[in-house]
């Protein structure tokens, strides 16, 4: 281990305080009238519950696990996870889908099928805090807070501490 | 029954097949029981169906007849997606003499993903999960007087759901318990979560004595074995593995350890009253606690289906 200082990473330099201030401006523009807001768990669940108050929107928001559609089930298994819960009628709605990070787009995939078991959208937009380079899939973001690159390797995800604050951690 | 170690879980003590309850550490039960909760919720969806066994091949194997445990299997099965394909074995090749190997050798050649087995020998599962091809998983959906895990697990969700923690709780179980492989599994399960008094009630003749090295009391007198009770689990009284005299008859049984209203007011006033079913009323149960507000029998039947959902989930998604 050197004494210098080593330079910040790209990801530490990602302030989740400060990117959600800009997500709750993004978020405000893509909901349309009807639409709901559901939240990407873990962390994307954490942002609906603040979005929902901070935009003063009515009722519950959604929270959706990808765990019963992702494609890594038979290498990765049944891995622990919150069940869905959508406390509205999907069938006809405008989704805004939430999440902390945007990086295969795999986790998408699997949540749009979890979300057609529930009925048929009118549309569905994803607002991410972070977009970061590596899509394997044709899925984009209508909204991202910032975006980065990073090495392929590098795995980036939101925390909250006990007192309800967001930070980036890596691993 | 096990070698050096145990054959249901890979060296992360992960679950690969699902055998018995013995040895399984309360963390894998406690992911079983998280996992059927989950998928409770997808009884409330439009779709109630998920894909995470699409394209895999479940053999429901009952050498023993029962039709409603093969029915739950099914329906878990096909609502995780799996073909299901039941074979009538009591029927068909065993009764031409082929053996039980050469069975299943014949059927993974039809690339068997996964074996429900149902025996009336104890061990069998074992012997098939010894034999079978590496990416296979075998599920014991009982076996002789041995196990029977997968009702096991739904009887520990189902007091879990209603009593939440297992550290408290007094356990009853009453009725043919030397018989029953539902009675061995409860125990062993119970002991695992930490439930601190299990006791089996029944006549002498049908508690065997070996319970109480297992830690559970013993008590041929039913007010005693049913009164401060949290969790009242009856068992169906098998007449058909009944054979000579154990019991004088089954109205002297309702007489002495059946359930009634009067016996249940010695429980706590929230107890809870099981049964794996089928429920023989008028032997071990009188209808009115059957169907009576302290009875969770038919949401036994509800969580028994996630509950196999989830073993089958996590079972398929572990490599040996």
């Amino acid at each position: 281990m050197s004494d210098a200082p080593k330079p910040a990473a790209p990801f530490a330099r990602l302030d989740a305080e400060a990117l959600y201030l800009k997500l709750v401006d993004g978020v405000r523009d893509l909901l349309k009238r009807d639409a709901v807001l559901v939240g990407i768990w873990s962390g994307g669940a954490w942002l609906v519950e603040r979005l929902q108050r901070d935009l003063e929107l009515a009722g519950e928001p959604g929270v959706i696990s990808s765990a019963f559609h992702r494609d890594d089930f038979a290498r990765r298994g049944l891995a622990g996870t919150d069940p869905t819960r959508l406390p509205f009628e999907i069938e006809g709605r405008h989704i805004v889908l939430v999440d902390d990070v945007l990086f295969t787009g795999r986790t998408i995939r699997a949540v749009v099928n979890e979300l057609y078991d529930f009925g048929r959208p009118s549309s569905v937009s994803l607002a991410v805090l972070v977009e970061r380079d590596g899509r394997e899939l044709p899925i984009a973001a209508a909204f991202a807070a910032t975006r980065i690159e990073l090495p392929a390797a590098e795995r980036i995800s939101l925390a909250r501490d006990e007192a309800g604050r967001l930070r980036f951690e890596t691993k | 029954m096990f070698g050096s170690r145990n054959p249901q879980l890979n060296s992360n003590d992960e679950l690969i097949h699902l055998l018995s309850m013995e040895g399984l550490p309360a963390a894998v039960i406690q992911h079983i029981l998280d996992t059927a909760g989950t998928f409770l919720s997808v009884n409330d969806r439009d779709v109630k169906k998920v894909p995470l066994l699409r394209g895999k091949s479940i053999f429901n194997l009952f050498f023993e007849n029962s039709t409603r445990t093969r029915t739950t299997f099914e329906i878990a099965a096909k609502r995780l997606s799996a073909d299901v394909i039941n074979l009538d074995i009591a029927r068909s090749s065993t009764a031409k003499g082929e053996s039980l190997l050469d069975t299943i050798a014949n059927l993974s050649a039809m690339h068997a993903d996964m074996f429900v087995v149902r025996h009336s020998e104890s061990g069998a599962p074992y012997l098939i999960a010894k034999h079978c091809a590496p990416h296979v998983h075998v599920v014991n959906a009982g076996d002789g007087r041995h196990s029977h895990p997968t009702q096991g697990l739904l009887d520990m969700y189902t007091i879990r759901h209603y009593k939440k923690d297992f550290r408290q709780l007094v356990v009853a179980i009453v009725g043919d318990i030397v018989h029953s492989r539902v009675a061995r599994s409860d125990i062993h399960a119970l002991a695992i979560l930490g439930a601190p008094e299990i006791r089996a009630v029944g006549p002498k003749t049908l508690v065997p004595g070996d319970l109480k090295e297992m830690g559970v009391r013993v008590c041929h007198d039913m007010a005693e074995g049913v009164r401060d009770a949290d969790v009242i689990i009856m068992l169906r009284l098998q007449n058909e593995r009944m054979s000579g005299a154990m019991l004088p008859s089954a109205a002297e049984f309702f007489k002495t350890f059946g359930l009634t209203a009067e016996k249940l007011a010695l429980a706590k006033p929230d107890a809870i009253v099981m049964h794996p079913g089928p429920i023989n009323r008028g032997v071990e149960i009188e209808s009115a606690v059957a169907d009576g507000r302290q009875s969770v029998i038919l949401p036994q039947v509800t969580f028994g289906i996630a509950v196999r959902m989830a073993v089958m989930s996590i079972i398929a998604g572990n490599a040996a």
